[in-house]
């Protein structure tokens, strides 16, 4: 699933790591979720978007709108 | 880069720890009360099954991992792990046990029972998630 949280983080000067010890997950994760490689379940993608301030789908793409064109 | 430690893994690590102990100390006494002849009958089986326990209690500890560990995508990866042990253990042995039925090798298993292709299987699994997710996990 595309998402902008390298973007956000990177707009905060933050590391992986530091992103990662806001969230208390493992920079794993945080790289896992920025390459696309995992998906966050739902409460850990509320997690993100509220430490950003934002919307579920400002931060993550959705597939389905993704694939109709809507996006 | 820092290194994952959380409090799950920290414990599962501990627990991993002891159990090799144990494990060592109990296949070390059982060989030596057996090769010594010195124990038969019920006792006999308890001393036999005593090793089997720290591996039994490795299995526990992994999936005890598995309920404690709070990050999401670390736990994940430990059962891709645990699922690529299983489907390797399981393959090797029905391989094993039908070149076994026409007698094309040797019976018995030379000591390498089902856990130890296990094992293998949990760090071929952790290289594929290496390979394929870019990371191994922890465990």
């Amino acid at each position: 699933m595309n998402n902008r949280l390298r973007l956000l983080r990177s707009e905060r000067s933050w590391s992986q790591q530091d992103l990662a010890d806001r969230l208390e997950v493992s920079r794993q994760s945080v790289n896992a979720i920025e390459t696309g490689k995992y998906d966050p379940s739902l409460p850990l993608a509320f997690r993100i978007a509220e430490l950003f301030g934002l919307a579920i789908e400002e931060v993550f793409e959705s597939p389905s709108r993704r694939r109709s064109g809507a996006i | 880069m820092t290194i994952y430690r959380s409090p799950a893994l920290q414990r599962y690590l501990k627990r991993l720890f002891v159990l090799m102990v144990f494990y060592l100390i109990a296949l070390f006494a059982a060989v030596r009360l057996f090769r010594a002849d010195a124990v038969s009958g019920v006792p006999a089986y308890a001393l036999a099954i005593t090793p089997a326990l720290p591996i039994i209690g490795v299995f526990w500890a992994v999936m005890r991992f598995l309920i404690e560990e709070q990050d999401e995508f670390i736990r994940m990866l430990q059962v891709r792990q645990c699922l690529f042990a299983t489907g390797f253990c399981l393959t090797v042995m029905t391989v094993w046990e039908f070149l076994q039925n026409f007698d094309l090798v040797p019976p018995g298993n030379g000591g390498f029972g089902a856990a130890f292709f296990w094992f293998v299987g949990l760090g071929l699994g952790g290289a594929y998630n290496r390979l394929t997710m870019g990371t191994a996990g922890c465990a």
